[in-house]
This record gives structure tokens, sequence and C-alpha cells, in this order.
């Protein structure tokens, strides 16, 4: 089998703050094959928008990259690359999709300016060239007469819609990966069901591997291959989709999906984690959710578990996981 | 089952928006240019009732009004047409006295409590204000009340003397519970109450208010997006289009077998825990603008199964099923 297309080993990202450095991202390695689709969940401030970011090389000071870490895109080394050899890349290899897509738009540009803007950035074609793959691609993303949206603003659009515009910049280049951070969070169910099967027809035309990061179990449910779970900076599970939704070992991820409504009986109480997501600054020692974990036993108040393989790919990061989960499919 | 009198009952309410015409936009009107006051309407001809103790989800989409909805019923927005009763009596009608106690029995819960709960003020003065402003418990006896009333959502009494920003969000949701239980109210309109909660703290929330419920007899208007949420705490569903009531039935009729295109359509794009690798094949097109909409079903240009007269006329809520009604043209056709 082919390398993968994106592979992250011992990434860490820390923050300088009064409280000392903080650890956002904690020494985590996973990797993307292509036209594969990994779902990276967790709660807000897990460290899972940081790992996307990292990933672009979009992490400024005061943030660090710790000095291990490595990120490969199609075997390229990105950590260290310096400024405008990433910029080289990204847009064209390397794209992001933001949750609000007025990160990515110019609220005083025409969407005609911004996006032929992107093509020559990376490609020497002429405006009319870069004007008509404009047009293909804002066409492909499901956009209504085209021609006549080229010459509006942004304001002008839906929120669905500018999403999409967004998505057709990211896409424009065909990237290899495409890394996209809760893009669907704040539309509507029907425009987010239309919106994730563009991005997964176009990623299946394309190739496109994706690193999808969301709070949202039930959209990598539906949309991803493999998922990594994340808590407290460190991905605490991972596997195929089908193993750690329907049989997780790691007590967290356990609890995440019993907490899900659709996962209880109607009107009986939801099955719930007790406290809540510990402050970066103060995190417990040992395994980080020794304090919420119903396992917990003293061993998990030393020091964090190592990852552990399982059956079927999967890694957990637990001295106490689910083990009755364990068999692979 | 005899029908008890509705706690709430909603007859014919529509709640219209209007923008009035600038001055450039009256002298253009003056000298005959066509220009037209714009009007939304958010809320459009809806009745509904609500007994004592259910809880009723109000679902759909941005822009359909259920928010718009939830704050009339909660007394916050006046309808424009229609009447909102409150026991059998028309609130608007209330003399001050009973527009009070009306407009205390029914609280609203906010989706962001950042946004609602006073940045300067201490939990203790949130949480006891209104109770010792309206004689619910007098001034001396507020500290203890204040404390009961923490604890029965969960939140450490020791914390009074805090400001909103010194909590976590799952906090601040409590806070902004426990200010709207403070006042005694028999009916909570909580809109989008859990969805800027994490996962596991959103859990914790909806147990929170399903206590509450057995604890206090209360009655909920539950305004949300989530249908999974509203599935998991709802006695009854309506579903909103455009300022209409497109389906109202039973949670298990409705998320069963939905009778109506729009909440067919709704439900198979809801992601699922149980889908694997599904091929998302939405619904076409968007929400058209409240401010122009299609004639006769507002669903229509969307709908897969639109014919002439759906174009035209307006679909009426129909009993589809004892306690179930749709208003949709295609339930007479079947007939």
């Amino acid at each position: 089998m082919s390398h993968p297309v994106l592979e992250v080993k011992n990434l860490s990202v820390s923050f300088g703050s009064r409280e000392g450095a903080l650890t956002a991202v904690n020494d985590i390695s996973f990797h993307v094959d292509r036209g594969e689709v990994l779902g990276l969940v967790g709660e807000s401030g897990s460290g899972k928008s940081v790992t996307g970011l990292a990933i672009l090389g979009l992490i400024d000071a005061p943030g660090r990259i710790g000095a291990n870490s490595s990120i490969r895109l199609d075997g390229q080394e990105l950590v260290g690359m310096p400024e405008h050899e990433l910029r080289r890349l990204r847009g064209r290899k390397l794209a992001m999709i933001f949750q609000d897509p007025m990160t990515t738009l110019n609220p005083v540009l025409r969407i005609d300016t911004q996006m032929i803007e992107a093509v020559t950035a990376h490609e020497n074609v002429s405006e009319r060239a870069a004007r008509a793959r404009a047009r293909e691609a804002l066409q492909r993303v499901g956009i209504p007469s085209p021609d006549e949206r080229l010459l509006a603003y942004p304001h002008q659009f839906s929120g669905g819609m500018r999403q999409r515009v967004a998505i057709a910049i990211a896409l424009l280049h065909r990237p290899a990966l495409l890394v996209a951070d809760e893009p669907t969070t704040a539309l509507d169910v029907t425009i987010q069901a239309q919106i994730i099967s563009e991005v997964q027809e176009l990623a299946s035309q394309t190739g496109t591997a994706m690193v999808w990061v969301t709070h949202d179990l039930s959209v990598v449910a539906g949309l991803a291959d493999r998922v990594a779970v994340m808590y407290a900076g460190r991905i605490v599970e991972q596997g195929s989709v089908v193993d750690v939704l329907e049989r997780p070992l790691h007590p967290y991820a356990h609890g995440l999906i019993g907490s899900v409504p659709s996962r209880n009986k109607r009107g009986s109480p939801l099955a719930q984690i007790p406290g809540m997501t510990p402050s970066l600054g103060r995190l417990p020692p040992g395994c980080a959710f020794h304090p919420r974990c119903p396992r917990a036993t003293d061993i998990c108040r030393g020091e964090w578990p190592e990852a552990t393989a399982y059956p079927g790919g999967r890694t957990a990061r637990c001295y106490h996981p689910h083990l009755e989960n364990e068999v692979a499919a | 089952m005899t029908t008890p009198e509705p706690i709430v009952a909603l007859e014919d309410v529509s709640k219209r928006f209007v923008k009035p015409l600038d001055t450039a936009e009256k002298i253009g009107r003056i000298f005959g240019a066509n220009v037209k006051e714009e009007v939304v309407r958010a809320v459009d001809d809806v009745s509904l009732q609500i007994a004592e103790g259910e809880v009723v989800g109000l679902v759909g989409e941005s822009g359909c009004g259920k928010s718009t909805l939830g704050r009339v019923i909660a007394g916050t927005m006046n309808p424009s047409e229609g009447a909102v009763r409150y026991r059998g009596v028309i609130v608007e009608g209330m003399n001050a006295q009973d527009r009070r106690r009306a407009d205390l029995a029914i609280q609203m819960i906010f989706q962001d409590p950042m946004a609602s709960l006073n940045p300067r003020m201490r939990i203790a003065e949130i949480i006891g204000e209104a109770p010792v402003v309206h004689g619910l418990v007098s001034r001396r006896d507020a500290e203890a009340y204040v404390a009961e009333t923490m604890q029965r959502v969960g939140l450490d009494p020791s914390t009074r003397k805090r400001y909103p920003h010194q909590f976590s969000g799952g906090q601040r949701a409590r806070i902004g519970i426990a200010r709207a239980l403070a006042v005694k109210p028999e009916v909570l309109v909580c809109d989008e109450s859990t969805a800027a909660l994490d996962v596991s703290i959103q859990a914790q929330v909806i147990n929170l208010f399903m206590r509450l419920r057995e604890d206090l007899r209360l009655t909920y208007v539950f305004v949300s997006h989530d249908l999974g949420v509203v599935e998991h705490i709802s006695d009854r569903v309506a579903v909103m289009y455009l300022g209409r009531i497109v389906e109202l039935a039973p949670t298990d009729s409705l998320f069963s077998g939905p009778n109506h295109p729009y909440t067919q359509a709704l439900l198979a794009e809801v992601p699922r825990l149980e889908a694997r690798k599904k091929k998302f094949s939405a619904l076409k097109g968007e929400i058209p603008t409240p401010l122009n909409p299609p004639s006769g079903c507002h669903f229509h240009p969307r709908c897969p199964f639109a014919f002439d007269r759906c174009k035209v006329e307006r679909p009426m809520l129909k009993e589809v099923a004892p306690r179930w009604s749709a208003a949709c043209h295609l339930n007479d056709k079947a007939a």
C-alpha cells in the first residue's frame, strides 16, 4: 500500500501564558490515507481545532510546536518548513475550511476577485482561464447561476451559500488534504446535509483526504472512515468508525457516545459523564480523565497510560478499557 | 382521555415585523416610486394548545419562526394578530395584576447565558432579584431562597458571590435556569437552551430539565433545531416552516412515520450515530426569504410531491390521526 497522505507523529502544541506553558495538543499521532475521511472529535478545549491549525502551519506565537513533532504531507516534512514554502503548499496541496466562512472570505471584495486571486496565486494562467475555473468550481458545489454569483459580494449570500463558496475556493486546486474545522456546525440540518453530500462527492472525485474536526459524533458517524477521539489534548482512542462508535474501548468515548440522546430511551435520564472538562492549566495528574471516570483506580492517578494497540487497527490510552468491546468486526 | 383546559393556548397567532420606510423612501413614494414597507410574517396564523405538564418541542430551521413563537408564548412579544390565553384568559386583555401573574408563570431560558446574564451582577443578585421585587420572598429570606434554588439546579451555593464570567458554560446554563425557576413558574420556554453546550454537558442539562419537570410539575416549550434532543425530551412536537406549523404530532408518531413531506425530509437529513458512511442526499434549495414567501403551501418549491393545488391554496392543519395533524394537500388526495 502507498504511504499515507498525511502522517502526524508525536505532535505537541503549547501556548505560553501567565500560568506557564499550556499544552493544548499533547503527543498525538495519526495518519490519513488518500481519499479517506478522518473524524477528529472532542469537546471544547480538547485540542481538536489546534491540531487542524497545526497541520496548516497556522500556529503563531505564543503557540509553539513541540520539539519531536512531525507532520508529513506526502512524505514532505511540514514542521519547520520556511513560511514562503508553506505558502506555496497552502491552497494548492493543503486547504482548510472553517466554521465561519467569513474567516475565508474578504467582505469588501467580490467573489470573482477572490477566486481568481486564489487560482493565479498558484498557477500561471490568464485571468480568463482563472475566471472559467472559478465559475466551474462554483457550479460544482451547487451554486445556481454561477456567472451572476461571481459578481456578488459575500454578504449577498446566505450562510450555506457562503460556506459553499469557501469550499469551492478550498478545492480549486484539488488539494491532497482538506482540513475542515466544524464547517457545518452553524448551518441548518438540510443545508448541512447538502454541504456534506457535496464534499463527499468532490472528495471521492479528486481523491482528497480529509480531516473533519467536529464535536458532533453523529456527523462523524455518517461521514468518516476512521475516528480519533480527543480529550484534554490527547487522542484517547482511535480506530474505524464502526469500532469506536459501536464498541468504544475508552471510558470517555464510551461516556460521550452514551450521552447522545438517540442512544437513550426516550424520556429516560441520559447517561451522563459527571463533572466537566478540566482546564488545561489545572490538569489532574495521571490520566486527565480519571476524576470523571467510573473505572478509575490508583494507577490512573500516576502516569498517562501509553497508547495500546487493539485488533482492527485500534488504539486506546487507558488502563481499564472496556475490553468486552475489543473484538474487531 | 378527557381534555383538561390547556395551560397556554395560542389562537390564530401571527407576528409581523415591519420595516418602516425611511425618509428618502417616503419622499420617493410622493414622486411615485414603487416602494413598499417590508413585512416579515415571522409567525403566520398559528394555533397550538399546551396542556399542563406537557413538553412540546418546536422544531424547524433558521428563520422558520420558532424562536418568535417561543417569545410570543413567553409574553416578551405581543402577537400582531390572534390571542394567547393563559389558563383560558386572553393575556393581552388582563388587568395589570393578572398580567403580571401570567408573565411570572411563563418564564424563558435563552440560548446564550452570557448575553442574558448581567455581567456586573453577582449570581445571588441575578437569581434573587426578581423573587424579591415581586414579593415572592422577603428580602430577609432571600439568601436562603437563593441557596435553595441554586442547589436545585446543581450549583454550589457557596459560589453565589461570584460573577457570571467565573463560571463554565454548563454552569452558566444552570444559572439561567435558576433565575427562571426563582419566580416559581409553571411553564418554561427554553429557546435553544442546550445548543451551545458540549455533548457531555448537554446531557447533564437535559437531565436537569427532566428532573425539574418531575419535581416541580413544569410544562415546557422546547424550541430547538436539534431533533435528537427534541425527540428525547418532548411529548409532542410541532414542526414549523416559514412561520407556519406544518405538522403537529406525538413524538413517537412523528419520528416513526412523519406525514408532511418537509418533516420527512428533515428527519432524513438528521445525522445519526447509527448511520455509517451515509450518502447524504439533501433536500434541494434553501428556505425562501420570509419577506416574500411562496404562494400556497410555503414548502411547494422544494417539495418533491408538489402538484398544482399546492401553488395556489394554503393547506390547513388537519387531523390525520388522533392528536396528529399535518398541513398538506396530499392527505386530501389520498383520502
